[in-house]
């Protein structure tokens, strides 16, 4: 039997079909969000790598921001509990989840059998999420595949203090006007998204294993700068983007199983 | 005849609330005297003096309900609030710029023209207590010094000790005969100490009304739609000590009685969960966030907000009166709240509970975490917090609520799944 799971992100659009609710046969993110062609691309990519077709889905279902506006799912649900689903299922002794997605970050606690304890996220502000590495990578004149790379040259983080997206672009740029080397001052911008993310984590209590997942975790800078916080080893999720419509695909196969 | 003969509560809810503007202007074309007071300012004082009063929270609630706040905070930002105080202020000072500017020029500005509120009128006096926030205190100083009328503060301390010490007893019973004597030297004529006992003794049949109303929320399914709290409200926050609210609150009561006797509840058969409320309602965005709850099946049976007016005391008694007024929910210390909170759970029997970190009200909102966390640890409901605003639209997004609710609800599956609930 084949479930599907699509999350409709803000900046990405990401799909996963399971196999008997175990073996992940496509996995596909294309990098366009909600209200664009990203859904359909997404979903074409991953019938054409699993060889499937519509009709050898059983159930679907629709994680994400555009959830809703994925009009053929059976069922949608929240990205937080996809994510605690997709997260279990890969780790099961994960206790801490920390998500950084196109818009949102979150923070999500889980018992033993991978149920949501708990949950933080961000506030009306994409400070700590992929956008404000966005807008850094273009003021810094490279592209967001190429920030690690650069972090992993610094000396030590830039100072990037202010939290708002666009004073610390202000920052940057006077860190830039100054002379800094642009490897320093990417270290510092990694910090700042690990400090928001961590900020959030903290309003509970941090437990390991902790495993993060959304399309920032494939940044090895943020990774590392949020283990040097921590002080606690970090596991990525395998193809991190993808963590949420897996656990839709799984929500979907358990679906599947109640109506046979 | 009784003119709410043969209406509902809600009919009558109306009614009286339309009844308290007109009585106010009235009482402004009469030559009599008209207040301004906070909500949960003592009310008793300025009703035994037959001064008519107006409620600037409830106004500012009703026109963001109303979708018409924008308007509000835009006129109260130019005039150079910050975009950072309270919603409730910023809607209420820009409409009393309105007032102010049609007082002094004789003209209706356009944007009073369209205010889509009940228009009220400018006040003669101004009424505020510490028993809930200091921004109360600056925006109703405001007020008074821009009018240059008395400003009457009850200044109720913060209860960081329980049970209450008497000597803050003391203090806040001599805040009350200090108000007495501002109103005597305002009206020119000894306070009214019989009108005085009359009205206390109202005040408190009223809140023994409000109370059963809350205490119908315990029955499950429940008969009572929490949102509808967010409604009545209006009623105990403003016209607490007068026989309308009484008889309001009364009819509400009886209708609730008759469905249970019926065998009707608020959601039949699809009461799939309960929740409670923590927090302010977001006024702009009520029927959003009660539909997006409706649509999971589920029931908001409690609230800390609406209990506030819980006011409960000895008429006669003034010590009595000074504890009612310093032990609302706003005035106490976290352990008592996080009991309070609790205690609000299981009475209603909630599955889970959602707060409101309100940009507003800082207040109610920097302890959230802290009592989601101490009230998790003991009574093991999931709970979310979502950010959003009492008034201002522009701090409010329907979707991360969406999200959020949605999760919750998913906690609360979960749970039941496990046979937990």
């Amino acid at each position: 039997m084949y479930t599907m799971g699509i999350d409709v992100g803000s900046a990405s659009s990401k799909v996963v079909i399971l196999k008997d609710g175990k073996e992940v046969v496509a996995a596909y993110v294309a990098q366009v969000g909600t209200g664009t062609s990203g859904p359909e691309q997404a979903l074409n990519e991953a019938f054409k790598q699993s060889g499937l077709s519509q009709q050898d889905i059983s159930k679907t279902v629709a994680t994400g921001y555009g959830r809703f506006a994925f009009e053929d799912a059976d069922r949608q649900i929240s990205e937080i509990s996809c994510h605690a689903k997709g997260v279990h299922f890969q780790f099961p002794n994960a206790r801490t989840i920390i998500d950084i997605g196109g818009q949102d970050a979150k923070a999500i606690r889980l018992d033993k059998d991978g149920n949501v304890k708990q949950f933080f996220m961000n506030d009306k502000c994409a400070a700590g999420t992929g956008r404000f590495l966005d807008v850094m990578a273009r003021v810094l004149e490279t592209t967001v595949d190429h920030l690690a790379e650069y972090s992993e040259k610094a000396e030590f983080p830039a100072s990037i203090s202010s939290t708002c997206t666009v004073f610390a672009e202000s920052e940057v740029i006077s860190q830039l006007a100054k002379g800094e080397k642009k490897e320093n001052i990417i270290a510092g911008v990694h910090k700042s998204v690990a400090s928001k993310a961590l900020a959030l984590a903290y309003r509970g209590v941090i437990e390991e294993d902790i495993v993060m997942s959304g399309g920032v975790a494939l940044n090895a800078g943020v990774v590392k700068a949020i283990a040097d916080q921590t002080g606690m080893k970090i596991t990525v999720a395998e193809n991190p983007q993808t963590i949420g419509a897996l656990g839709a695909a799984l929500f979907a196969y358990e679906e599947a199983l109640k109506d046979h | 005849m009784n003119q709410t003969e043969g209406m509902n509560s809600k009919q009558m809810l109306g009614h009286y609330i339309n009844k308290s503007f007109q009585d106010a202007r009235e009482a402004k074309a009469n030559g009599k005297l008209v207040c301004w007071s906070s909500s949960v300012a003592p009310d008793e004082f300025c009703r035994a003096m037959d001064i008519e009063i107006l409620y600037p929270e409830n106004m500012a609630a009703a026109v963001g309900a109303k979708k018409g706040a924008p308007d509000m905070l835009k006129i109260a930002e130019q005039k150079g609030y910050n975009v950072d105080i309270c919603s409730y202020a910023r809607v209420n000072l820009g409409y009393f710029e309105l007032l102010k500017e049609q007082a002094l020029t004789g003209k209706t500005p356009e944007a009073l023209e369209n205010y889509v509120g009940e228009p009220a009128v400018l006040p003669d006096v101004v009424i505020t207590s510490t028993n809930l926030c200091g921004t109360l205190l600056k925006w109703f100083e405001n007020i008074a010094a821009e009018l240059n009328i008395p400003c009457i503060v009850i200044d109720v301390p913060f209860n960081y000790e329980r049970p209450m010490p008497q000597r803050m007893v003391n203090y806040v019973k001599g805040q009350f005969e200090y108000a007495i004597k501002q109103l005597e030297e305002l009206c020119g004529r000894p306070f009214d100490y019989d009108k005085f006992l009359e009205v206390q003794k109202q005040s408190q049949r009223t809140v023994a009304q409000w109370d059963k109303i809350a205490s119908m929320t315990s029955l499950k399914p429940s008969p009572f739609n929490g949102f509808d709290f967010f409604n009545y409200m209006a009623l105990i926050v403003s016209y607490r000590a007068t026989a309308g609210a009484e008889e309001t609150f009364a009819k509400c009561v009886e209708e609730l009685e008759e469905m249970v006797k019926n065998g009707q509840s608020a959601f039949g058969e699809n009461e799939k969960h309960r929740i409670a409320w923590e927090g302010i309602a977001v006024w702009p965005a009520l029927g959003l966030t009660f539909k997006t709850f409706k649509n999971m099946d589920t029931l908001m049976t409690g609230s800390g907000y609406p209990d506030i007016w819980s006011l409960r005391y000895t008429p006669g008694d003034m010590e009595s009166m000074a504890r009612g007024y310093s032990n609302v929910y706003t005035n106490i210390n976290l352990e008592e709240r996080t009991k309070a909170v609790e205690k609000i759970m299981e009475n209603a029997k909630c599955d889970g509970i959602v707060y409101h970190n309100n940009r507003s009200c800082k207040l109610m909102s920097m302890v959230n975490v802290d009592i989601a966390e101490a009230v998790q640890k003991n009574n093991d409901k999931p709970f979310v917090v979502f950010d959003g605003d009492q008034t201002d639209p522009n701090n409010f997004s329907a979707a991360q609520f969406e999200t959020r609710a949605q999760a919750l609800g998913e906690m609360m599956d979960a749970k039941q799944a496990k046979g937990g609930k």
